[in-house]
This record gives C-alpha cells, sequence and structure tokens, in this order.
C-alpha cells in the first residue's frame, strides 16, 4: 500500500477514472502515512474519521461519473484555512479550541471538487515566519537531511507543514497561502512544488488574515501538473471577497505543453546577490541553459527596487497585520487570559500578551507602530510608494518578456535555531520571494537540484498578472529537464 | 527618524494591547530599533510624485444588492465564546 | 441673526459649535454583511460571522448604502466625490468585534455642502457641512445586567451609518438646534434615514468652545452621543457655561471628549476612557475604492423628491400660502405629504385649482387637525381623519353646504368616529339652509320680535346688525348661510 503514497494527483486520478484504485484505498493509505510522520509534526490535527467518509464519497461520485480532477485526492490543509467543525488556529494560541462554524471558500471548492481532507498542517503563527519555528505547536522538521547527517533542518515557512507532508509522503497536496514567501521558498527547502496564483485569483474568505492585500492561497504538490490541477480547484471568484477578482479559471492543466519555444525569459539582474552561495548561482545559470536549450529567448532585464522590496514589506505587512489580529482580543474566541476582577483592558494586555508569540508580537509593535500619528507618512506611505515602484518595475519588464527566472531563495533550508534569534537574517530568506507578493503577481517554486549538501533547491518562475498559465509551462519545462527524482530518506517512519 | 526607546515600547504595547513586561521593554526597544533602522533604507529612493499603492487590484469595489441574506445564527455566533449568557458575549465589567 | 452670548464676569463670550450627526442610513442590510439592521432583536440574532469578526471573515459593501450616501449630499448641494476609499480607524472596544472600525477618513464620499436654517426672530442663517463619510456602528455595551459583567450585543455592530460633520458655524444652542432639525428633515425628506433620536438611528457628537468676541477660536470639548435635539440644546448651555466659568476662574480647557447627563444638568469628563488615543487609519485593504461615474450621481439626482427649502417656496409662490404656514407644513415630512395630499383630494372633490384652495386647505390642516391631533396626543401618521376625508370635508365648506363653524363641530365627530363628513352632515342634519324664502321667513320672525333693537339700529346703531345675524343663526341652529342671512337682513333693516 505504502506505493500509492508515492503516486502523483494526476496518477492516482487516471487510476481511479480507469476504476484501478479507489479513494477510499488511497485515503486509507494516506492515514497510515500520516500516522507515521508524527515526528515530523506536520499534522497538528488529524481528521481520518472525515477523510474516510470524503473518499467514500468521492468513490460514489467517480461511480455516477460525476468528477473532476481533485475527485477522491487526500490532501492536507494549512492551518489557516477555516474548516468547518473542525479546528482551526492558525497556529496560535491566541486561538486555542477555536473551531469555525463556516468554511474557507478555497478549501470549499477543493470539496466540492471531491478532494478528501486529512487534516491541518503545521505553519509559523499566523503565517509570520520563514522557517516554521514560531508556531505555537512546535517546530516542523523537514524531511530532508544531509547528506549523511542526521541533523534536522527546518522545512522553511510559513508554510512548513505544507510542504513537509507532501515531500513526506503524508499528503498528495496541500494548500498553502503566500504573503511574502510562504509558498515558494519552503517549496524550495523541501522539493516540492509550490505555486502562488495572482493575487485575487484564490479568494481570502475564510482564510485567517495575516496581510490583507498580500494573503494568497496556493498550492503545494510534488509536481506542476498535480499544482496546476490542485490550483485550478482551488481558484475561482468569490463574491465573499471584494478583492476577488471575476476572471475566468483557465484549464491549467492544458498549458503544460513542453513548448516554450520564442519565449522570453527575463533574468533580473538585481536577483545576483553578491554573498550569494555559488551553488544557487550555478542553479539559476543550470535553469537558464535549460530554458535555452528548449527554445526561449533569454533576455537581462534589469528591477532596480528589488532591494527595497523587503523593507517596504517589513512595513506594510505588520502594518496590516496590527489590524488584522485586532480582533483576537479574548471576546468572541480562542483564548481568554483574565483574573479575577481584571477590568477589560486588563483582559485585553494579558490575552494578547500570552497568546501571541515572539516574531508575532515584534510585527504586531512594528505594524502599530508605523502606523502611528507622525510616523504613517515616513513609513507607511513610504512603504506604499516604493510598492508602487516595485509594480512598474514589473509591469515594465513584463512589456518586453513572458516570465522572470530567479532562484527561489537565497540559500537551501538551515538548521533549527540558525536564525531564529536574528530576525533580519530571517527575513533576508524572502528577498527574492517578497518583490512578487508586492506585485500580486503569480509565481512558482519548481524542485530543480539538490546543494552540496544533498538539500532540494528551487527555482522561481514569476508570470504576468492572472498569466499563471504561463509560468506553469515554463515551470513544467523546467521540472522535466531537471529530472528532479531525488527522495529524502523516509528517519520520520 | 527617531530612536525607540523603552517608553515608546511601552506606548505602542498600550496601543496594541499587549503586555510586556517591564525587563523585556529594553530588550524589545533595542530589536525594534535595529529593524526600523534596516527600513531606513527605504529614505534612499526618490518617491516624489508616485502615488501609495493600497493594494495589487486594480478595480473598484463591487456592490451588493440591499437583501438581508444573513444573521439569525445565535449560537453560531456565540459557539466559541469564552463567555457567553442569555445570547450576549460577557466580558469583565466595563465602568463607564 | 441671533445674539447668543454667554455673560461672564470679564465680559461677552461668544459660543462656536460644530456638530458631527450620526445618521443610521435606511438600508435592509448592513454595510458590510447580509445581516438585517431592524431595531429591537433578540440579543446577537442579527449578526453575521462578518460582523462578529470570526477570522477570516470579509467585508462586502451595500451598494444601498453609497446610493444614500450619495443622495443625501446631493441634497445638501454638496459636493459627490466619484472616488472614496475606506479606512480603518483602529481602537479596542468589547462591542468593536474587528478591533477597528471601517470609516472614511482621507476621501470621504460627499464634500462640502450646506444646509439653511430657520431661527426664531424669522431669520435664517447658512451653516456649512464639511463634508460626509459612511462608517460601521459599533455594538452594544449593557453594564448593569450583571455584577461582574459587561454584556455585548452585536446586532447594530456594522448598521451603515453617514457621520456628517458641520463646519464650526453654528453661535447659539439654537443654531444648533435648528441645524439638527433642518438635516433630520431633508434625511427624513429623501428616506435616506428615519431621524428616529430615540431608537438611536440619529445622533450627534457636540463640538463647543467659547471666545471672547473677536477672539481666535477656543480650545474645544466634544460632548459624545447626544440623541436629542432638545438635549442638544441643554449640552452646549452648560458646557458654554462651564467652559466660561473654567475661563474666568483662571483656569484653561483641555481638549477632551465629555458626556451629558441630561438629569443633573451636566456634562463630565470622559478623558479615562480616551487614554492615548491614536486611531492609526490606513486604507482598508479587504476594500477597494467606491468609484462611480457622473451618471450615477445623475440617476441618484433624478431620485430625490422635493426637498423642504424647495417645496416651501413652492408653498409660498405659487400656492400663495403664508411663509409661516409653509415653514410649519414642510417641517416635518409626514406633514409636508398629508398637505399635499389632502390638497390634491379638495382640488379633485372642489374641481378647483390648488392656489384657490391652497390657503383654506393650509389653514384648515394647521389649526383644526394639527389642534386635534397635538390635543389628542396622536401624530399625523395615526390621524383618524385621512386626507381624503379632510378633502371632504373643506369641499363641504367650499360647496356652502355648511358653514365653517358648523365644519368645526363635524371635524370633531370625525375625529372621534372616523366617519366621513357627509354623512355627519346627514345624520345631524347639518345642511346649511340656502332658501332665501325660508331664511326671509325667520328673519321676518326676529325683526318683529325685537322692536327695541330695530329702533337703535335705525337712530344709527349700525353694528346692531351682527345682533340680529346672530340672532338668525341661532334660530337656524348655525345652519343658514351667513351670505344669504347677510344679503337679505339688511334691506329689511333699513326698511
Amino acid at each position: 500500500m505504502t506505493e500509492l503514497t508515492k503516486m502523483t494527483i494526476a496518477e492516482a486520478r487516471d487510476a481511479m477514472a480507469l476504476g484501478d484504485l479507489t479513494s477510499v484505498e488511497l485515503t486509507e493509505a494516506h492515514i497510515k502515512a500520516v500516522e507515521g510522520f508524527g515526528a515530523t509534526n506536520a499534522y497538528i490535527m488529524k481528521t481520518p474519521e472525515k477523510a474516510l467518509d470524503m473518499a467514500k464519497a468521492a468513490d460514489a461520485k467517480i461511480q455516477s461519473g460525476n468528477t473532476s480532477a481533485m475527485t477522491g485526492i487526500p490532501i492536507g490543509v494549512k492551518d489557516l484555512f477555516c474548516t468547518e467543525g473542525v479546528r482551526t488556529t492558525a497556529c496560535s494560541h491566541i486561538l486555542d479550541g477555536f473551531v469555525p462554524r463556516y468554511e474557507s471558500s478555497v478549501t470549499t471548492n477543493l470539496w466540492n471538487d471531491g478532494a478528501v481532507m486529512l487534516g491541518k498542517l503545521n505553519m509559523d503563527e499566523f503565517a509570520m515566519g520563514s522557517s516554521n519555528e514560531t508556531s505555537f505547536y512546535g517546530p516542523v522538521k523537514n524531511p530532508w537531511r544531509a547528506t549523511n547527517s542526521n541533523r534536522d533542518f527546518v522545512p522553511g515557512g510559513s508554510s512548513g507543514g505544507s510542504v513537509t507532508s507532501v515531500a513526506g509522503y503524508a499528503a498528495m497536496g496541500a494548500t498553502a497561502s503566500d504573503t511574502g514567501g510562504s509558498i515558494r521558498q519552503p517549496a524550495s527547502f523541501t522539493g516540492t512544488v509550490g505555486i502562488k496564483p495572482t493575487y485575487g485569483r484564490c479568494s481570502r474568505f475564510g482564510m485567517v488574515a495575516f496581510a490583507s492585500s498580500l494573503d494568497q492561497a496556493g498550492s503545494i504538490t510534488r509536481t506542476v501538473r498535480d499544482g496546476a490541477i490542485m490550483l485550478e480547484s482551488m481558484c475561482g471568484f468569490d463574491v465573499k471577497d471584494s478583492t476577488s477578482m471575476d476572471m475566468v479559471v483557465p484549464n491549467f492543466e492544458a498549458a503544460l505543453t513542453g513548448d516554450i519555444r520564442g519565449l522570453k525569459v527575463g533574468i533580473p539582474q538585481e536577483y545576483h546577490l553578491a554573498d550569494m552561495p555559488g551553488e544557487i548561482e550555478a542553479l539559476w545559470h543550470q535553469g537558464i541553459e535549460w530554458l535555452k536549450a528548449a527554445g526561449a529567448e533569454i533576455v537581462d532585464v534589469n528591477l532596480p527596487h528589488t532591494k527595497y522590496a523587503l523593507p517596504a514589506y517589513y512595513i506594510i505587512a505588520p502594518a496590516e497585520a496590527s489590524s488584522n489580529l485586532a480582533r483576537y482580543d479574548g471576546v468572541r474566541y480562542g483564548l481568554r487570559d483574565v483574573g479575577d476582577g481584571s477590568s477589560l483592558d486588563e483582559m485585553y494586555y494579558s490575552t494578547r500578551g500570552e497568546g501571541f508569540g515572539e516574531e508575532v508580537k515584534r510585527r504586531l509593535m512594528i505594524g502599530t507602530y508605523v502606523l502611528s500619528a507622525g510616523y504613517y507618512d515616513a513609513y507607511y506611505i513610504k512603504a506604499q510608494k516604493v510598492r508602487q515602484l516595485i509594480a512598474d518595475d514589473f509591469k515594465r519588464v513584463f512589456e518586453k518578456v513572458d516570465v522572470l527566472l530567479t532562484p527561489t531563495a537565497p540559500s537551501a533550508a538551515f538548521a533549527f535555531g540558525d536564525k531564529s534569534n536574528d530576525p533580519l537574517a530571517m527575513y533576508l530568506n524572502d528577498v527574492f520571494t517578497v518583490p512578487a507578493s508586492l506585485a500580486g503577481l503569480p509565481g512558482s517554486s519548481v524542485p530543480a537540484g539538490l546543494s552540496a549538501d544533498g538539500l532540494p533547491l528551487g527555482l522561481q518562475v514569476l508570470g504576468k498578472a492572472w498569466d499563471e498559465e504561463t509560468v506553469l509551462k515554463v515551470s513544467h519545462v523546467i521540472e522535466a529537464a531537471a529530472g528532479f527524482n531525488a527522495t529524502p530518506t523516509d528517519w520520520w517512519s | 527618524m527617531s530612536e525607540i526607546d523603552k517608553d515608546t515600547v511601552a506606548k505602542i504595547a498600550r496601543l496594541a494591547r499587549i503586555k510586556v513586561a517591564d525587563d523585556k521593554l529594553a530588550p524589545l526597544a533595542g530589536e525594534l530599533n535595529n529593524i526600523l533602522g534596516w527600513i531606513e533604507q527605504l529614505n534612499e529612493v526618490n518617491t516624489d510624485d508616485i502615488g501609495p499603492m493600497a493594494s495589487p487590484v486594480n478595480a473598484k469595489l463591487r456592490w451588493r444588492d440591499d437583501v438581508v441574506t444573513d444573521g439569525d445564527k445565535q449560537e453560531d455566533v456565540l459557539a466559541n465564546a469564552p463567555r457567553s449568557e442569555f445570547g450576549f458575549f460577557g466580558v469583565p465589567k466595563v465602568i463607564e | 441673526m441671533s445674539n447668543y452670548s454667554i455673560q461672564g464676569a470679564t465680559g461677552d463670550f461668544e459660543v462656536v459649535i460644530g456638530l458631527e450627526i450620526h445618521a443610521q442610513i435606511s438600508s435592509k442590510a448592513k454595510l458590510f454583511s447580509g445581516a438585517s439592521t431592524e431595531f429591537g432583536a433578540e440579543p446577537n440574532t442579527q449578526v453575521s460571522l462578518v460582523d462578529a469578526a470570526m477570522p477570516g471573515m470579509l467585508p462586502t459593501i451595500n451598494g444601498e448604502c453609497i446610493r444614500q450616501g450619495v443622495r443625501t449630499g446631493l441634497a445638501i448641494g454638496a459636493q459627490i466625490n466619484n472616488f472614496s476609499v475606506f479606512d480603518r480607524k483602529n481602537y479596542f472596544y468589547a462591542d468593536l468585534p474587528q478591533g477597528y472600525q471601517i470609516s472614511q477618513f482621507k476621501h470621504p464620499i460627499v464634500g462640502e455642502g450646506m444646509v439653511v436654517v430657520d431661527l426664531e426672530d424669522g431669520s435664517k442663517k447658512e451653516i456649512g457641512v464639511e463634508r460626509i463619510h459612511l462608517e460601521q456602528d459599533a455594538g452594544k455595551s449593557m453594564h448593569d445586567q450583571h455584577p461582574e459583567l459587561t454584556y455585548v450585543d452585536l446586532n447594530r455592530t456594522g448598521v451603515a451609518l453617514m457621520e456628517i460633520v458641520s463646519k464650526p458655524d453654528m453661535r447659539s444652542p439654537e443654531e444648533a438646534g435648528a441645524y439638527v432639525t433642518k438635516i433630520r428633515s431633508i434625511v427624513r425628506y429623501i428616506g435616506a434615514c428615519d431621524g428616529n433620536m430615540e431608537q438611536g438611528s440619529m445622533r450627534a457628537d457636540v463640538n463647543v468652545s467659547v471666545r471672547k468676541h473677536g477672539d481666535p477660536l477656543g480650545t474645544r470639548c466634544e460632548i459624545k452621543n447626544v440623541n436629542s435635539i432638545r438635549f442638544v440644546r441643554q449640552a452646549i448651555e452648560v458646557e458654554a457655561n462651564r467652559q466660561v466659568d473654567v475661563i474666568e476662574a483662571g483656569g484653561t480647557i483641555d481638549q477632551e471628549t465629555r458626556s451629558f447627563d441630561p438629569v443633573k444638568g451636566e456634562t463630565k469628563s470622559l478623558r479615562s476612557k480616551e487614554e492615548a488615543h491614536d486611531y492609526r487609519y490606513f486604507p482598508d485593504p479587504d476594500l477597494l475604492p467606491i468609484e462611480f461615474d457622473d451618471a450615477y450621481v445623475d440617476a441618484a439626482r433624478a431620485s430625490l423628491p422635493e426637498l423642504p427649502d424647495a417645496k416651501r417656496a413652492r408653498l409660498v409662490g405659487e400656492l400663495g400660502i403664508s411663509d409661516y404656514n409653509a415653514a410649519v407644513l414642510v417641517a416635518e415630512k409626514e406633514n409636508a405629504d398629508y398637505f399635499e395630499a389632502i390638497l390634491a383630494a379638495t382640488m379633485d372633490a372642489t374641481g378647483k385649482d390648488a392656489s384657490s384652495v391652497a390657503t383654506r386647505v393650509a389653514n384648515w390642516v394647521i389649526g383644526d387637525l394639527f389642534g386635534a391631533i397635538n390635543k389628542a396626543g396622536k401624530t399625523i401618521a395615526t390621524s383618524p381623519v385621512s386626507p381624503a376625508q379632510g378633502a371632504a370635508l373643506i369641499a363641504l365648506i367650499e360647496d356652502g353646504t355648511i358653514s365653517g363653524r358648523i365644519a368645526k363641530d363635524v371635524f370633531e365627530i370625525m375625529f372621534e368616529t372616523g366617519k366621513d363628513a357627509g354623512v355627519i352632515v346627514e345624520e345631524k342634519g347639518l345642511k346649511q339652509v340656502s332658501d332665501t324664502g325660508a331664511i326671509e321667513a325667520i328673519i321676518d320672525e326676529i325683526i318683529a320680535a325685537n322692536p327695541n333693537q330695530l329702533a337703535q339700529y335705525r337712530a344709527g346703531k349700525d353694528k346692531l346688525i351682527g345682533f340680529f345675524v346672530g340672532q338668525v343663526m341661532k334660530a337656524t341652529q348655525g345652519k343658514a348661510n351667513p351670505g344669504v342671512v347677510n344679503q337679505l337682513l339688511k334691506p329689511k333693516l333699513d326698511g
């Protein structure tokens, strides 16, 4: 049965359509895998019974011929997505015991297509982090270890549980979310495919908010094809989200033609960081060669404001978060920390003081500060103007090229504790992913090779707004050229 | 831009309603200064004549019709409340 | 112009007043959720998960609230902004679930406008409106239901409000009261707000400062949540006097928010609650800008009914109604509607044109009907006499079926029983007698029975004609047509 967990979504879909496989079989195999996956701490909540019920319903659906690509596919759900009747905490102490009476639009779309929920996945608290070390439920261990080493590595963040479950064959796919790189960076760290669509493509309804103008749901899978299949199911216009755009969702899988002849691929020169490891540069160069060989035209381009993306992001995202997280006040749900005779204000202070972790508090403080009287223009407005310049950079470049190719992250996965005491060093992980997040553009991370230590490295493909198809097409070509077939040794079982 | 001191940290923590122990104020001030100092490189960027970008979505707001489509779910509203009585949320008494 | 001032020991002080009126928009659903806005439901039953600020919930805007905001702006001749933005006003309170109020700060939907208010001495004054913006109402906290707890009900949370911000153009409690009255009248005319101050559909934050005449503006205090026009006046009076006392005692006024206690007749500081407010406004990233084109504004404009000022001018100019009566008729929308209805019905019933019956109708509505309604403690909405019934009564006077005197009696019965005037006249035999033969016979009798008075009349005491008229009316129980009586009596008395 273990082999079933190694199938891709596309393979499982085809097998189920032929009647060679049932969703119950597939789901049972995954439930078993999830059971044996505890050492990674990827799942913070398992829902095996629900999974089996959903699998049975999916099999009935398949029997009746009323299927879609995700029918019967067992997946994990990042704990950022509210799931009706299933505890949802965004991995924060402050949402202790919160059981939503509603379902996020993204997961609703997946369930409507017949997907099967295995459980809720670990993440950085409120998606604030790049290593999954800020989770109230403890860190997630990367399935990958360096060659000849027993040392644990971070899976990246914030979607650490999502990438780990998929990389470790404990889910066929997982939902994730990207605010500044939380899909692409952990995908790069775990040899998985992460796709963040255009801002406005996936509804944010029912997704716990971190930074509203940046948050965007996306998929983690093992192949680009699976990513196309899963993302298509997640996307779609939603009247309940005012920033969801009424755009037709294309058939993403159909975009995977393998033909990129004549396509113009931009190489942003500002992404050549002075202190970047040589192996990252080398991998990038390799990627360029692959695309060139596939008939694409390579064009050097400039995105002059790239270096300002991170500082702008670290104003805008905390500012929005400081307001978005004001609702966690101990009144209507989650943690209430209050002593006898405490006042309402004391309840706020101690609930929020206890309920939020250190990184979240740090960002809420920064966000509060940059919005406060006297600093708003100097910080917040300045950052928004820089954001506009960054978006303008992309716009200008995308008049000349179809996609951009860059490394996903400036390094491979790092060890626990390496950066958790240095916020700035941690923030720099997102240096290549944040600019596109600020501009709302679609992007992917595709596994492209291994570091000298044997850890996965990803390449990032960025596209024009609403042009996920070209991103997917190019990602698919890289995937094929890279022939990435390394797998982590399953130390966890 | 000005250096954040302990008092400023305390003031921000009050605004954000986050309890910060007194002995944490100074270290936190250090961390915030570090981050804000790094952020200040934005001042190198000339943003004259640039409008602030509030959202990547360049569209106008969609409007709903004036129809009652929601509500009448007191139980759902109160289900997760740490304290509720007689259909109300209960919070520590507010002295007006 | 009123010349209101506070006489202090050191001289006269001028009072400067600005108002922020919060008017609940008359919409079925809330500003950003589909929950109902109806008043008086069980706690937390008119709450969506959006209103309760559950994690991941998002606002979507009710277009009707935008439309009513635009209509209100148009009704005060204000600039309409085709582009406006929602901001978050961040603060913590138990009945503010999001931890912020969605409001409009930098780019409101309506810019500068103006209203004209009527003052008691018959003068008028222009009061500027700075802006109107849309925002969410908060929920309700109840502090007196439990010894240790405050109860929170979110039914009002997210109900749409318009905040109508005046310029500091008012100089007396009277002007402020007249301004609120006028705004209330306008929003009720256009149906943007029901103006019900008791239920909290309209309330005002009152900014008051004082200064010696000619001095620069003093420091202002904001009196929060004043919920009647009378209290607006009282609060200003009390607060202005307090400020003068403070200044004259050598103190200074702190800029602060205060509350008004109408029972104690004092304002008190809310400073404790205000500690270090810093609202950290920024554009709400869950929403996009409100945008509409000029055609939308034109359609909103076309949907406006005749407004009180225009109606008053028409009543005076086209219908010949006195300015005082016109002002009374247009002040409340229901009264104006009643008047329009009864005027039209009277025209129908009499076949006469508007201007020839308008004054009689106006006098009847203001004198007879309003008098009876006030006395009975009713309102125009609960009037037992419909416009059609009133018109039928007036028509009976107009065509000479009954006299004005009899009409008053008939109206009294109508008001009590709800019966039609015609029925009452028939039942009680109150039809006016215009038969010259019958009246002549009575006149002859009365002249014969009063020889002394006749002699005095003929000796030059002309006024005695009134005595004879009275006697004839008495003999006919008021039913004789007074015109006919006069016409026949004079030649007979003159001999």
